[in-house]
């Protein structure tokens, strides 16, 4: 497949494994996250960790805009889809994830509710047009990347004149995330852990460029290399970070300058920015309350805001005690080391944000590399 | 005095609630429709039932609901791929098949000219896969009450003397066979799905491969240990099954199993992954290495089968994984499907 196996050459691969191997110091461990995803499912797929040394770990980070959506979002975007009135269009991923008391949309959508999955914001304008008699809501989601379509369609729909159909924002934004993992109790004060470096977002950056990041290595001390979403770039990446460690730099490096600039895309920028606002603050699964971390819809376009046309209240659902998912998208701990992982969390019954989608720490883990349990168990 | 009947308009007309009502309606919709595609002469005679001969030997029994939506898609339709998939689940067990049955629940207002041409492609696969219907069943429900049609076909086959082809047969260091390509038919119906149409050039791969079957039964015999078609869930759902059954692990080499480039491709845009995408003229055959290379020659002289490829063995594994090295150099789990396979959205 053309632009697809260029950057899945095993011959290359080989070849950066290599060099990662001889120019990683033996002496130290290096310890990179990966915020996005995206990353986090190329390391599994194509069993990137076996390839790597084993003093190079990868912690998966919080980058899956479906797992970190908190459970009382969930059971926010159930009560809207349970009004008669109203057919709810979502992307695909997020039917399974689990509100509170096992709640799902699926489990909504089997009881009669009328949701609608949807593979772009397009569809969405269409049900609408179809169904005036209806309330038609467009649950948001996702990082930078998916904000810009999402600040598209207020426009479609306010240029349409559409007076049935409205959006309940739930997008969020990278940075905010990854400092509060870098200032979190856990790891900051504790120690527990040390991020060495962050593979940074790839497709975010193309949107809102590398210059974002500055702050991390500036600040903070940590090397950013914005990396793309196929197995060569990141074994690319991973080497440019350990050359940084190696080299004490801390810089944000561009390794997916295919697509990626210092300052993004000012178009979509600019229409986000046109239609969004800053919220105070927003919970993440996992991360709790993250200040500046999300948006909503501004004043102006109020009329297009669900949040505010129905209501609606967000309550707060604490995640389950025994869940670790906080701890593990910190990195302080790994899917094993949670006593719910494999046992009543499953990627069938996902307790916790990590599990809930291919791209979390934990359903990864499980889904692609849980074999590696036992080989290291065999031997140790 | 025989009361006049009007001809049913297959053009224009369509099915309503008396079509289902047991009267003349009802009556005329199975002989001028249904018995006109299936022509035999089980049906000719008009029972509520079919008495048949039955050779000596095993008999093996199946059945399949199908519901696929859309009806009609590239490669075939909802007709063919009843007869497809009854006769492949019959096939699986190394036997050939005889007779079906055919079962209809029809959506009040459904096109007579769809329903013709449905039954008219159901009857052209029966025919050319060499079995019967012979007993049928038609109910029409009210609007909202079924997307359209579904279609139930049970079918029953005959087994070869000394054949007993079962996953417990399975042993370390089988070779595990692939008949071709993956995923061709769940991306051929995801391309005409309302909101998702993409443009593409794959058709779904639907087809009877009992004929296939045999000639690999008479290459490989009794190193033949079991065969599956890979159908909903994929290959994925097919070998974790077998797995299970067998109490054995199965390691695959990526780079051995063939997939289309314009399955990889539209695969890779909607992030699904072909080892999970559902197939209808495909079979996973687990062989004994005596005979593998026997059975893989035989299956690549066979028209449905040119791709044919050895793709990975059956190894001792208490986790009954299947584990895949990759085509990066790497390792992972092939793991059950956990619910539907969605896609990712970014």
């Amino acid at each position: 497949m053309k632009y697809a196996d260029e950057f899945r050459d095993k011959a290359i691969a080989l070849g950066l494994a290599r060099a990662i191997r001889s120019e990683a110091n033996p002496q130290r461990s290096y310890r990179f996250m990966e915020f996005c995803g995206g990353h986090t499912h190329a390391i599994s797929r194509y069993g990137l960790e076996d390839i790597l040394p084993k003093n190079v770990r990868m912690i998966h980070g919080p980058g899956c805009p479906v797992c970190v959506l908190p459970a009382g979002r969930i059971d926010m975007a159930i009560r809207l889809a349970d009004r008669p009135e109203v057919i709810l269009c979502v992307y695909g991923d997020l039917m399974r994830v689990p509100g509170s008391q096992g709640a799902s949309l699926l489990k909504a959508k089997a009881r009669g509710a009328d949701v609608r999955m949807v593979y772009s914001t397009v569809d969405a304008i269409r049900i609408a047009e179809e169904n005036p008699e209806q309330e038609v809501v467009f649950f948001a989601i996702g990082f930078e990347t998916t904000t810009p379509p999402t600040a598209i369609l207020i426009r479609r729909a306010e240029k349409k004149q559409l007076e049935n159909f409205s959006v309940v924002c739930n997008h969020v934004r990278t940075p905010p995330a990854m400092q509060n993992i870098l200032e979190s109790p856990d790891t900051r004060s504790i120690r527990r852990v040390e991020i060495d470096g962050f593979v940074g977002p790839a497709h975010v950056s193309i949107i809102i460029g590398t210059e974002p990041y500055e702050v991390f290595a500036e600040e903070f001390g940590k090397p950013v290399v914005i990396s793309g979403f196929e197995p060569l770039d990141m074994m690319q990446a991973i080497l440019m970070l350990v050359r940084q460690v190696n080299e004490n730099r801390n810089e944000v490096e561009n390794q997916y300058s295919r697509a990626v600039t210092r300052d993004g895309n000012p178009r979509a920028k600019e229409e986000v920015s046109n239609i969004f606002e800053l919220r105070d603050q927003f919970e993440w699964r996992g991360l709790g309350l993250v200040p500046y971390s999300g948006l909503k819809l501004k004043q102006t376009y109020a009329r297009f805001d669900a949040e505010v046309r129905f209501a609606l209240n967000e309550l707060r659902v604490p995640d389950n005690p025994a869940c670790e998912c906080g701890a593990i998208l910190r990195g302080v701990k790994k899917p094993v080391d949670c006593k719910l992982f494999g046992t009543v969390c499953t990627p069938e019954t996902p307790v916790g944000s990590c599990m809930v989608s291919s791209e979390g720490a934990c359903a990864a883990h499980w889904t692609y590399g849980r074999f590696r349990d036992r080989q290291q168990k065999r031997a140790s | 005095m025989r009361a006049h009947q009007r001809k049913l308009d297959i053009k224009h007309g369509c099915v309503d609630l008396s079509h289902g009502s047991g009267g003349r309606a009802m009556s005329q919709l199975i002989s001028g429709l249904f018995h006109e595609a299936f022509g035999n002469e089980w049906l000719a005679r008009g029972n509520d039932q079919s008495a048949f001969d039955v050779g000596a030997g095993r008999m093996v029994m199946t059945t399949d609901g199908y519901v696929v939506s859309p009806l009609f898609f590239p490669g075939g339709n909802i007709g063919s791929l009843a007869v497809h998939g009854t006769v492949n689940d019959i096939a699986m067990a190394g036997a050939r098949p005889l007779y079906l049955s055919a079962s209809f629940i029809i959506e009040e207002g459904f096109r007579f000219s769809d329903l013709k041409m449905i039954a008219d492609s159901m009857g052209e696969a029966a025919q050319s896969a060499g079995v019967h219907i012979i007993t049928g069943d038609t109910k029409v429900v009210e609007r909202g009450k079924a997307d359209g049609l579904f279609i139930s076909t049970a079918g029953v086959g005959l087994v070869p003397e000394g054949l007993d082809l079962s996953a417990e047969n399975a042993r370390v260091g089988d070779r595990v066979l692939i008949s071709g390509t993956l995923g061709d038919h769940g991306v051929a119906i995801m391309s005409k799905r309302q909101n998702l149409a993409f443009e593409t050039e794959i058709v779904s791969d639907s087809a009877a491969l009992h004929d296939l079957v045999a000639r690999m039964v008479a290459a490989g015999g009794r190193g033949i240990r079991l065969m599956r078609d890979p159908t909903r869930g994929g290959l994925a759902a097919t070998l974790n099954e077998i797995a299970q059954q067998s109490e054995l692990g199965f390691s695959l080499q990526e780079e051995a199993i063939p997939v289309k480039p314009g399955v990889a491709a539209a695969c890779e845009l909607l992030g699904l992954d072909p080892l999970y995408v559902a197939n209808e003229g495909k079979l996973v055959a687990i062989v004994s290495p005596d005979v593998a290379g026997a059975v893989l020659a035989a299956m690549r002289a066979h028209p449905l089968s040119r791709d044919a490829a050895d793709i990975g063995e059956a190894v001792p594994d208490d986790h009954h994984f299947v584990q895949m090295a990759t085509s990066f150099g790497g390792g992972r789990i092939v793991d059950w499907l956990s619910g539907e396979q969605l896609p990712r959205i970014c």
